[in-house]
């Protein structure tokens, strides 16, 4: 892995100027939370805003893919680590471990400590400049990756978390978990999202609920949450991210689009109402 | 200030704590004291457990959500759907335990004997051991770090009464981390016949899984071979089948071929799958001709091929 070293720096540190900041979670994996956090971020930034992703997935980055951010290295700055950006106009930033593996296939076989400790530095010493949101993209679970966001966000703010659900017993069993943890820690909860949420067949438009139906809801019922929507399971958008292209701008009139984009627009406004 | 360590240089090695790389690392202390070093007797104490355990298999995947504990879960019920063998499963994901509730046993409680803790038994040859059956609330969370976990795992594999069995089956949760060490680092003194590798078409999902099988390199643990769950969807209205998750990069299969490693199967998706794992029923039961089954019990058949080859081959070496 490449060798960073952290320079003299102002203590006012990466944070100063981000205006708000959002956890995405789960605590089940692989439902959708970095595809989410993708393209909340892209949502966001058509609407205008200038928005930054921190991917703190150590053992499997997605952003970058995601983004079509391959090969970069990380740079310096006299206010700390230089995240990448996804354009010219500096319209997104991003930073993930991915960035600093030279073989893409490395994995990192890291124990807690160290995690928190790559975790610490990035939250505090990644030079964000001016941002209206930085989204945190999480990996699943309640450890040492979500303690250590926590812990380093103290110094500086947290809006509150979105919840990223699919509609099975089996992924709101463990979102409920993931409620609690919030609930233990003082997370605000800005609401649960339903990824994955029913199949139309492109050949006849039946639609399937291949990974069941209603849980999302449900579990906001049951817990006292927000639901923010649902997004159906949509191969163009499984084939956008693959490519690292923007679905947002390439399928404008899909249904996926809308649900995302009414999302966005909700969560917005709640944590710029807050 | 600290660095990131560019290479550590392991915390039983002589250079524990010692090293450059060391400088600023929360453990460098505890490394330098040589606290570390010692093996834990545990080790031992699990090797003489897994001794009554013909076959240990672990399910790994290292991106989270591709099936790894719908695998785990129909590959248990399928191995005990011969009534001679004894099968157990370990879900050794401590946050987000999925096993109970796939297997039916929500709400079920561990007993404590002389011998250890009991498992929850589902059928008299089926055990499961899951850190769900110690919480008393399913909205209780369990917010540990690496080394509570880790202490955890110890227990599951040193104090559990498994008693003879013929295959223990070990679900994970994904990634490469304490978890997945501590299997590994527990079960050292004792042999694991393979991992099965769990990943969907996409490269989001291989880019992960290649990372898996590079741990599984590292910490010298064979793989049995590589599923690929999720491939493709027939619509069970028109028959036509949609890839909902694309294998832009080639899938599981170009992953295999380029790295060698079998490819066990490719399993469809099918919506009952998803139904039977919420009911807590073996989709293997419920829906016996759907082509999602037949691909799973020739994955299964594969898996017991691998394990009997690899008796015959031990016996031929002794």
């Amino acid at each position: 892995m490449h060798q960073i070293q952290n320079m003299e720096q102002n203590n006012d540190g990466g944070m100063s100027q981000v205006r708000h900041v959002v956890l995405v979670l789960s605590g089940k994996g692989g439902v959708g939370k970095s595809t989410i956090t993708t393209e909340l971020a892209l949502a966001l930034r058509h609407a205008g805003n200038k928005v930054g992703i921190l991917d703190i997935d150590l053992c499997g980055p997605s952003i970058p893919r995601m983004l079509n951010v391959g090969r970069t290295d990380v740079h310096q700055c006299d206010s700390g680590w230089v995240p990448v950006y996804t354009d010219a106009e500096k319209s997104l930033a991003l930073m993930s471990i991915g960035f600093l593996l030279e073989d893409p296939d490395e994995a990192v076989v890291w124990r807690g400590p160290k995690k928190t400790a790559l975790i610490g530095q990035f939250v505090s010493d990644v030079a964000w400049g001016e941002l209206d949101v930085l989204l945190i993209d999480t990996p699943p679970g309640t450890s040492d990756e979500h303690l250590a966001v926590l812990d380093n966000l103290k110094k500086h703010r947290l809006d509150g978390a979105v919840l990223v659900t699919t509609p099975q017993a089996v992924s709101t069993g463990d979102v409920r978990r993931e409620i609690t943890f919030c609930k233990k820690t003082g997370v605000r909860i800005l609401g649960i999202i339903e990824n994955m949420s029913g199949f139309v067949c492109p050949h006849c438009s039946e639609c399937s609920n291949i990974f069941s139906k209603g849980g999302g809801e449900e579990l906001a019922k049951l817990t006292g949450s927000i639901f923010l929507g649902s997004v159906p399971l949509d191969p163009l958008l499984s084939t956008s991210l693959e490519e690292g292209k923007d679905f947002m701008q390439s399928f404008p009139d899909s249904a996926t689009f809308s649900a995302i984009s009414s999302i966005a627009q909700t969560l917005l406004s709640s944590i710029q109402t807050s | 200030m600290c660095f990131i360590p560019s290479d550590c240089p392991g915390t039983a090695s002589e250079q524990a704590g010692k090293t450059s790389s060391c400088d600023g690392c929360p453990n460098q202390k505890a490394c330098a004291s040589g606290a570390t070093k010692a093996p834990d007797p545990a080790i031992a104490e699990i090797g003489a457990k897994m001794a009554t355990v013909k076959h240990i298999i672990l399910v790994l995947s290292g991106k989270g959500g591709v099936g790894k504990s719908t695998f785990s879960a129909h590959l248990a019920h399928a191995l005990a759907s011969d009534n001679t063998k004894e099968v157990a499963l370990l879900d050794v994901d401590i946050c987000g335990p999925s096993i109970p509730r796939i297997m039916g046993l929500e709400g079920e409680q561990v007993h404590q004997s002389g011998s250890g803790w009991s498992p929850v038994y589902v059928d008299d040859n089926l055990a499961v051991m899951s850190i769900g059956f110690l919480l008393s609330s399913p909205d209780d969370a369990v917010i540990w770090r690496g080394p509570k976990k880790n202490g955890m795992i110890k227990q599951f594999l040193r104090d559990v009464d498994w008693g003879e069995l013929d295959y223990l089956i070990v679900d994970t949760p994904p990634g490469t981390s304490d978890e997945h060490l501590s299997i590994v680092q527990y079960l050292s003194s004792t042999h694991i016949d393979g991992a099965v590798i769990i990943t969907t078409p996409q490269e989001v999902s291989l880019q992960d899984v290649r990372k898996e099988i590079r741990f599984c390199q590292k910490v010298k643990l064979p793989i049995i071979g590589v599923v690929e769950n999720m491939s493709g969807f027939v619509c069970p209205s028109c028959k036509n089948t949609s890839q909902i998750f694309p294998p832009t990069s080639g899938g599981a299969e170009k992953m295999c071929l380029d790295l060698d490693l079998p490819l066990l199967g490719k399993v469809p998706l099918d919506p009952r799958i998803a139904r039977s794992c919420d009911e807590g029923k073996s989709f293997l039961n419920e829906v016996p001709d759907s082509p999602a089954a037949k691909v799973y019990l020739n994955i299964v058949q594969s898996i017991k091929d691998y394990c009997s080859n690899r008796v015959t081959e031990d016996q031929s070496s002794t």
